[in-house]
């Protein structure tokens, strides 16, 4: 029974730990969708969070804080797009760059919010659900933006798949020259998929320093950011997927927390490693079916598109 | 139709390769001024600060050439890699490993070395980054899993690895339990070959390293098909050109130099183990491979500067209180800039609206 007793708890906290991975993985998987590689997710997500901690505490309210960090995360996301698609750069080395920068930039930002705590956001307990044993208080009583995050994936699932501005932009993606010769705006789509995800990494951010930690530390999203660019491959570019695959980091996460809790003697450095290899593992597994990748994948991702070409 | 538009030359302009590095530090330079006057510095003293001051003295660029030393190192070996179109990011991870593996060595003869200890060191320094770079290689080559990423969960990997090393096996015992190995004795250390800086033999391999990676590139048939798969992959397929095995060689080179940068660093100016044996070289060096044009003597070039940029920061923060993390916003700063300011090479840009044509 208390194994059982257990259980609530774990998963409970592991939905919490995935919410931050899967805002930034489904931001990321509209970008791929468009076609376009951004490797800039972990610089966003970390401009995200410093944005969002200051404009959180400097208004004391945690709704300004989440849309400070959604628009930090859109407006880096327009320099990249700026680059990308009007410049024409590379996108594998524009990423790096928005990486590099957000990192730099997220620390000087930062540096007069280290060590501030925040006041945690309130939990919202559905009632009746929320009442129900073990099971109740770990799915049915988060904070607002786990639900939000959660109500994401069939949103942006419907989008895609069910509107017709998604089956545009999925069009863009897959053939870019065709769908230019169709009359649609190429790079004004690609532009407005990157805003998009460039917001949803900032709520990724927001989430760990308002949220899910809540403080600001220099470099805090350590590798989240590249981990949701492996869950879009672990989900062959599928939104329902990136939720499984959210929940399976979240374990992870968790897991290294409660293993020591058990009384294990695994020192914390070696736990701390298995989110990264999980990784590595995961994106073996999915892509030694070159076939499967091949399909999925948007035909277009990263190549460059020029109007007059 | 806008009033500002890029129209694509017959070919590329070979002046311009040459002309946007320098214009993308100039951009960078003003955008320094900028961003110090809204900070609330004297741009010009904090502009004097962090890029004359450092190296203005014997000393400071000593230290120049300290810094450059793993720059130069890592980004020789990434240029080759990014020629071919293999990206290999973790070089912070193979570097890491690289200082544990050398290190480690340093360590275990302890108290009974001799000449041969720092040739071993520097062998196993160079085997540990090739180990840590040849995980990404097999992945991609046989599971086709993208190097990118693998290569970077493996630099939290390693650096994780480093720790857990210096809080256990590596840690002094004779150092009231702080998480740092032993000072090395004389002979595991790179000997100091200009008097009165720290600059150490690692230079010298950092030369050599250049001089041999433009021999590999500019002179050899295999620099010839890492050149043609990187431009068009589909002509180095019907040239029966071995794509897997230049993936395995392109970041067996690029793991073992920078797991030669993280040899040096720990038997060089660090002298030991600590939790901490690199200020993010491995990634600042890929900028440094870029700005350098991927050619080994635009990299030396590139090297020296970003070294500044890295002295610049530790200084102006002494000097005028400025923030370290400034250093980051400059490299990635002038990383955009130079990327922005390539579109040069390739486009050309108009005024005014398009004369309808012929």
């Amino acid at each position: 029974m208390t194994d059982l007793l257990i259980l609530g708890p774990v998963i409970g906290s592991m939905i919490v730990a995935a919410t931050p991975l899967l805002y930034a993985a489904l931001g990321e998987l509209v970008v791929e969708k468009s076609g376009v590689l951004n490797l800039g997710v972990e610089g966003l997500m970390l401009t995200g969070a410093v944005c969002g901690f200051a404009a959180g505490y400097s208004s004391g309210s945690l709704v300004v804080g989440v849309v400070g960090g959604a628009l930090a995360g859109a407006l880096l996301g327009a320099l990249f797009g700026l680059l990308v698609l009007f410049l024409m750069t590379n996108q594998v080395a524009t990423g790096l760059a928005l990486t590099l920068f957000g990192v730099g930039l997220s620390a000087l930002i930062g540096q007069g919010y280290v060590g501030i705590p925040m006041s945690k956001a309130g939990v919202i307990r559905i009632p009746v659900l929320s009442d129900l044993p073990i099971l109740g208080p770990a799915l049915f009583a988060h904070d607002a933006l786990v639900y939000l995050g959660l109500l994401a994936v069939p949103a942006v699932a419907w989008f895609l798949y069910r509107t017709r501005a998604g089956l545009v932009l999925r069009a863009v993606g897959e053939n870019h020259a065709a769908a230019h010769a169709l009359g649609y705006k190429v790079l004004r789509i690609r532009f407005l998929a990157i805003l998009f995800g460039g917001a949803m990494s900032g709520i990724a951010g927001a989430y760990l320093s308002l949220m899910y930690t809540p403080m600001w530390a220099e470099n805090m999203t350590a590798g989240r950011g590249w981990i949701a660019l492996a869950l879009v491959v672990f989900a062959t570019w599928r939104p329902g997927r990136v939720l499984v695959g959210a929940w399976l980091f979240g374990g992870v996460t968790i897991m290294q927390l409660h293993v020591q809790g058990l009384g294990f003697a695994v020192p914390s450095q070696l736990l701390s490693m298995l989110p990264y290899l999980a990784t590595v593992v995961v994106l073996v597994a999915i892509s030694r079916d070159v076939t499967r990748i091949r399909l999925n994948a948007p035909a277009s991702l990263g190549k460059i598109f020029h109007p007059d070409a | 139709m806008s009033l500002v538009r890029l129209e694509a030359r017959g070919r590329a302009s070979p002046a311009m390769v040459y002309l946007t590095p320098l214009l993308a530090v100039g951009l960078t330079l003003a955008s320094g001024f900028v961003l110090f006057g809204l900070m609330g510095f004297d741009p010009l003293r904090a502009l004097h600060a962090f890029f004359v001051q450092p190296v203005s003295s014997v000393r400071g660029i000593g230290e120049l050439v300290v810094k450059a030393t793993p720059l130069v190192l890592i980004a020789v070996g990434l240029a080759i890699g990014f020629r071919a179109n293999v990206w290999n990011i973790g070089a912070e991870g193979q570097l890491t490993l690289g200082a544990v593996t050398g290190g480690g060595v340093a360590l275990a003869f302890y108290g009974d070395g001799g000449w041969w200890l720092l040739p071993l060191m520097i062998l196993a320094g160079i085997a540990g980054g090739m180990l840590w770079a040849a995980i990404p290689a097999l992945l991609r080559t046989r599971f086709n899993a993208s190097e990118i990423l693998t290569s970077l969960m493996l630099t939290y990997v390693a650096v994780l690895l480093l720790q857990f090393l210096v809080h256990g096996v590596y840690r002094d015992p004779d150092g009231y339990s702080f998480p740092e190995s032993r000072l090395f004795e004389d002979d595991a250390l790179l000997p100091v070959i200009v008097s009165g800086t720290r600059i150490h033999l690692g230079a010298l391999f950092a030369l050599l390293a250049v001089a041999a990676g433009w021999v590999l590139i500019a002179r050899t048939f295999i620099g010839f098909q890492i050149r043609v798969i990187g431009l068009t992959p589909a002509a180095a397929g019907y040239a029966g050109f071995n794509e897997k095995r230049i993936i395995w060689l392109t970041l067996l080179i690029s793991g073992g130099l920078a797991g030669l940068a993280g040899l040096g660093e720990v038997a060089g100016p660090i002298g030991q183990i600590t939790p901490t044996v690199s200020p993010g070289y491995g990634f600042t060096a890929i900028i440094v491979a870029f700005l350098g044009r991927l050619h080994p003597v635009g990299i030396l070039l590139a090297a020296l500067l970003m070294a500044l940029s890295f002295i610049g920061g530790e200084a102006a923060q002494i000097a005028m209180g400025l923030p370290k993390a400034i250093t980051g916003v400059f490299q990635g700063m002038l990383l955009f800039f130079l990327l922005a300011c390539d579109v040069l090479i390739r486009y050309r840009v108009r005024f005014g609206r398009r004369r309808a044509a012929a």
